[in-house]
């Protein structure tokens, strides 16, 4: 695996997680086959994968919950089979399906969180920034999903971790609520948390993540930046446009891979820098479509690529695990 | 070690099962209802055979019994469907990924289950003595030791069953189901010397029927009952075995 770390602390490069081959079955079920990547210290690192493909138990693995088969893991330095409690002294969790009690109330769910470090809480800050300051006395139950979903957020930073699992952040959230999730966890980066994120909202992973991997059927299948795996595995910007030109001119310009018509409309296929080329092209033609719309690839074109293409087997993925991480693609 | 994490685990479970109306119902109420009852149906004159009731009268003979059987309820029913409910919804996982000990919950369970069956068991003793005029404890602090090796031993055999038993309802079943069957059996429904033989040898089976006995002999001025106090003991170690390892697997 290349994708060394990018982000350096007083100019030396930190890794907080350290994964080489990891390997966990359930019985005949081979969870994780082969998984390797580094975490650098104050990255947003980024989980992404089908369901079922193997990302939980990854990340399960490193906070100790479970036991890898084989493999080597370290997080912070330590290895999780071994000294599970001296890492959750220093990391938070927000896990998928795990739940609080019914009739705790949000205020003991935090002091019971918080007891685990100095027991110092800055409660009212916690709970506005989370928007729960009017459900400080509320029980568990009586919170709608996305208030539960920021409370195991806020749960999950209370003690002010050096680096923090979220596993499906902001499932259960509205928009809104999203987009306030994601600012306060770049504040979080800020003060220079890692943070692991599992999602499988490509939007969030485009936003918020540094570096990321894809998972598929237990196999890394992609590791970069959004950026770099959007340039790898998206294609190119796709224009289209109503007017009357002669198609095998546009075809022969620089980057142009494809155009097609369709109806009235003509359609250009190529790289990014055929769209400046087009221009050039159609205004020296005295050609101006007012029509003209223009697809950018983003992360989700990426992704959908790559799971259609490497299918459920993950053969195509195990090949890609070996290619080396393209540098210095942090954002 | 820090002691905040133990400490603020065993008031979140105080707080949980004081909020619970099963607590109240089973821990508290039942016992003491039925103690009401059956010290106004039997009173507390002794057969004059002495062969029910071990020689004393009703209510005198139920009362030490109801202190056990407050122990059971929360033993059977109350901590294994509260424990099997945090491991049914992942509540021991969040926890435990937190940092917050699992042993921490799980002793600040035993000690709310503790309180509480010493809380019903002392509503049981009031009740007796204002309802009826059973014949005071000979030794009230052998009682008190038997209470609490037993409500112990209850406490760790119900998170054998929460550790054992998939989620809450399916605890909760079998809890009331172990809990009519030592109840009707173990001496504190009909009293064992009127139960058919092979029903007596089954009672003798249920881990109330030692803390019946070990409750009822100081009670009684018989001293205290080593071998039952041993029984129970080995209930509570085998059971917290069987606890540690079943969510050492989870």
């Amino acid at each position: 695996m290349g994708d060394a770390p990018r982000r350096y602390c007083s100019g030396v490069s930190v890794t907080d997680i350290r994964v080489r081959g990891l390997r966990k079955a359930y019985g005949p079920v081979r969870a994780v086959r082969d998984v390797s990547f580094d975490v650098a210290r104050g990255e947003i690192f980024g989980i992404l994968g089908p369901n079922g493909s193997g990302k939980t138990t990854t990340v399960e693995c490193l906070q100790g919950l479970r036991h890898a088969d084989a493999g080597e893991v370290s997080v912070l330095g330590l290895d999780p089979r071994s000294q599970v409690a001296q890492i959750r002294r220093r990391i938070g969790s927000q896990l998928q399906d795990a739940a609080l009690p019914d009739k705790i109330r949000v205020a003991e769910a935090v002091r019971l969180f918080a007891s685990v470090g100095d027991g110092k809480v800055d409660m009212d800050r916690l709970l506005a920034d989370w928007g729960l300051e009017t459900k400080r006395n509320a029980a568990f139950h009586s919170l709608s999903g996305g208030q539960r979903q920021r409370l195991f957020i806020a749960l999950a930073l209370v003690n002010r971790p050096e680096l923090v699992f979220l596993d499906e952040m902001t499932t259960g959230l509205d928009p809104e609520a999203r987009r306030e999730a994601w600012r306060l966890i770049e504040q979080v980066r800020e003060m220079g948390t890692t943070v692991v994120l599992v999602t499988h909202f490509l939007d969030e992973a485009e936003r918020l993540c540094d570096r990321l991997v894809v998972i598929q059927a237990g196999v890394l299948s992609a590791t970069g930046t959004p950026a770099e795996l959007v340039q790898r595995y998206a294609g190119g910007i796709t224009a289209t446009f109503t007017a009357d030109v002669d198609e095998a001119s546009l075809a022969g310009l620089p980057g142009v891979t494809a155009v097609a018509r369709r109806g009235s409309s003509t359609e250009i296929s190529g790289e990014p820098a055929a769209l400046l080329h087009l221009g050039h092209a159609l205004v020296q033609r005295g050609v101006v479509p007012t029509d003209l719309r223009v697809h950018q690839p983003s992360l989700e074109d990426a992704y959908f690529r790559l799971v259609g293409m490497d299918g459920a087997d993950g053969a195509g993925g195990a090949a890609d695990a070996e290619e080396p991480a393209p540098e210095g693609g942090a954002r | 070690m820090n002691p905040r994490p133990w400490l603020e685990s065993a008031r979140v479970e105080l707080l949980l099962f004081v909020r619970e109306p099963m607590t109240v119902v089973f821990a508290l109420v039942m016992p003491a209802v039925f103690v009401l009852v059956l010290s106004g149906v039997f009173g507390d004159t002794p057969d004059p055979s002495g062969a029910v009731f071990r020689g004393v009268g009703g209510s005198t003979y139920y009362t030490p019994a109801y202190i056990g059987l407050a122990a059971a309820s929360v033993g059977l029913i109350l901590l294994p469907t509260h424990l099997a409910g945090y491991r049914e919804r992942g509540v021991l996982r969040r926890l435990r990924a937190s940092g917050v000990p699992v042993t921490a919950v799980l002793l600040g369970q035993v000690a709310v289950a503790l309180a509480l069956s010493l809380a019903g068991g002392l509503l049981v003793v009031a009740v007796s003595f204002l309802s009826a005029d059973p014949v005071g404890a000979v030794d009230p602090w052998g009682v008190l030791v038997a209470g609490t090796v037993g409500a112990l031993a209850f406490a760790l055999l119900g998170l054998a069953l929460g550790a054992l038993l998939p989620s809450s309802r399916a605890a909760q079943g079998a809890g009331v189901l172990l809990w009519f069957l030592v109840f009707m059996l173990g001496g504190a429904g009909p009293p064992p010397e009127v139960l058919p033989g092979v029903m007596s040898d089954i009672g003798d089976f249920t881990p109330l029927r030692p803390l019946i006995i070990a409750l009822q002999d100081p009670w009684f001025g018989n001293g205290w009952n080593g071998g039952r106090l041993a029984v129970l003991v080995g209930i509570g170690a085998v059971a917290w075995a069987v606890a540690a390892f079943r969510l050492s697997r989870d």
